[in-house]
């Protein structure tokens, strides 16, 4: 989702610049005010920790690998102003050191990851964990959270893309959202099993009363799976001084004041109708658008040495239409919601029925 | 993605840092500026950037290796404006070659800069920049605890092959789920003693 440089023309770069450094800019002045000194040195941490963790390669069907993107992760255990700040170092990372993104684009990854994807899904996990509470709420709502921001931020980024004029909004949008949509569904997996991992070792890191895990706190479960086939598991015992050294609720969320919630709602939303909202409403305008800002619209009536492969703007075999994309997202969203349901269920059952750690 | 590479002082080196990103920063914007028609013109500066990739001696497998894991992105975004209607006559074959051409200039200029400049040195120029002190701050912490990090997951990944199983495939997404949970709580414990350490070094923000 990282969009390189040269992708985006100019006005788009610059607009998201802005609205990204704005979001910087409340996420800063927020973490500041709120957040105790002693806890600075966890947002270098855990920027390093979500770079380290994006390296853990999840094997999928195929031969071929997933890994962790980690906004909402992070934005679960963090809160949102300290979510944005940790992608935004992640993000700026990948640029210079591994031409991951490119500079002139830095404002627009750091807008659809940190802002949409962050900030997006932790208000979604948020608004979860209060119609359920405890383990399993948390584990619903960070899988369900984690899917949605990943699809947010990718459609985010096709508005982008779009805007610039370099893709058409009704291919990109169905194509880079649907994979998105499957990609996300790697990354919920992931993000609850990491949350369940941590609660079952330190719930107080995920805002939970210590009674919600059976842990025997002198004992870290590690490495091993903890699942019911119990004859594999190992334990080794922390050095004491790892633990006592950590006050409990070391970084609980702190409540976040509604008035950067509303900034940063804002931002997004100015963001959103500035990319999607033109798009979204003329569907076939999105070449004319491209071949006007390039220059060579009065190339438009020559003829074509190849078929098209999406004649008129639909994708074949999909039915097409703001209604049909409107239901389809909506089965969609449902389908992963149950999803969620049954494996933050079963993660918390396990939890449950598995005392012995 | 590789561990962080380790800037040799070589030729492009010996520039001061702020000059490599100022120069930098002004290609790219030069190359972003270059128009559709004039596509082609780009291979020029392709040619001389590779030159100098290979004048400035650094490690060519590393350099190679990003420049192969960043390309499929760029030509997959870019084959949409082959796919787009219309797409694969002259327009888009001409958007293909630009966007192709152009990102692919700006990655060689953003790897060439990776690799001659120490990370240290780009997040010193960026606080010149007068980028808020917590970033800067972040940033610094972030890039000297990467390392720390990967070592401590390549740790828990030896220990784990030392206790003698292989995990069953199914298992082994609960495996890693559960080292990075680990990862997570062995970060938030050592943030503590780095702020303890810190505050016994006298830092002050």
């Amino acid at each position: 989702m990282h969009i390189p440089d040269g992708f985006l023309d100019p006005k788009t770069a610059l607009a998201t610049g802005i609205l990204a450094a704005a979001g910087l800019a409340v996420a800063l002045r927020q973490t500041h005010k709120n957040l105790p000194r002693k806890q600075i040195p966890l947002l270098g941490l855990s920027a390093a920790f979500v770079f380290t963790a994006q390296m853990l390669n999840f094997p999928v069907a195929g031969g071929t690998s997933g890994h962790l993107i980690g906004a909402v992760l992070t934005a679960a255990l963090l809160g949102p102003s300290a979510a944005v700040i940790v992608i935004s170092c992640v993000l700026i990372v990948q640029c210079f050191m591994f031409a991951d993104g490119g500079i002139t684009t830095l404002g627009a990854n750091i807008f659809n990851m940190a802002l949409v994807g962050g900030v997006g899904g932790w208000t979604l996990y948020h608004l979860l964990t209060r119609i359920f509470p405890g383990l399993f709420g948390r584990i619903l709502g960070a899988t369900f959270a984690a899917w949605a921001s990943t699809v947010l931020a990718s459609i985010a980024c096709a508005g982008q893309l779009a805007a610039s004029g370099t893709v058409t909004w009704s291919l990109a949008f169905p194509t880079i959202a649907g994979i998105h949509a499957l990609i996300g569904i790697g990354e919920g997996l992931i993000t609850a099993l990491v949350l369940a991992a941590i609660a079952r070792t330190r719930p107080d890191l995920l805002g939970l009363p210590p009674e919600t895990c059976p842990t025997t706190p002198s004992r870290v479960p590690c490495l091993t799976g903890q699942g019911p086939e119990g004859g594999r598991q190992a334990c080794v015992d922390q050095p004491s001084a790892e633990k006592s050294s950590t006050p409990p609720s070391t970084s609980t969320p702190a409540p976040q004041p509604y008035a950067s919630l509303l900034a940063y709602g804002l931002l997004i939303t100015l963001g959103l109708a500035l990319f999607i909202s033109p798009l979204a409403s003329t569907w076939p305008d999105g070449l004319d658008r491209a071949a006007q800002s390039l220059g060579f619209h009065h190339l438009e009536s020559t003829t074509r040495p190849l078929p098209a492969p999406a004649p008129d703007y639909k994708i074949p075999g999909l039915p097409s239409g703001p209604l049909a994309t409107s239901l389809t997202a909506a089965l969609g969203s449902l389908l992963v919601f149950t999803l969620s349901y049954l494996l933050a269920h079963s993660l918390t059952r396990q939890t449950k029925s598995n005392p012995k750690h | 993605m590789d561990a962080p590479h380790n800037p040799t002082p070589t030729n492009p080196s010996r520039f001061s840092a702020s000059l490599k990103f100022t120069a930098a920063i002004l290609l790219i914007l030069a190359t972003l500026a270059v128009p559709a028609r004039f596509a082609l013109w780009l291979l020029i500066p392709l040619v001389i950037l590779c030159l100098l990739v290979l004048l400035s001696r650094i490690p060519l497998k590393p350099f190679l290796k990003r420049l192969l894991l960043v390309e499929p992105v760029l030509v997959g975004i870019a084959a949409f404006s082959l796919l787009q209607p219309g797409g694969g006559g002259v327009g888009g074959g001409q958007l293909f070659t630009l966007l192709l051409l152009r990102s692919t200039l700006c990655v060689i200029i953003m790897l060439l800069l990776a690799h001659t400049t120490p990370f240290h040195q780009i997040v010193t120029i960026l606080r010149k920049l007068r980028v808020p002190g917590l970033l800067v701050t972040t940033l610094w912490l972030m890039h000297r605890y990467l390392n720390v990090l990967l070592e401590e997951s390549q740790r828990m990944r030896r220990a784990r092959r030392c206790r003698t199983f292989v995990p069953h495939r199914s298992h082994l997404w609960h495996t890693l789920s559960t080292v990075a949970g680990q990862l997570f709580i062995r970060s938030t414990s050592r943030a503590q003693r780095v702020y303890d350490a810190m505050c016994a070094r006298g830092w002050n923000e």
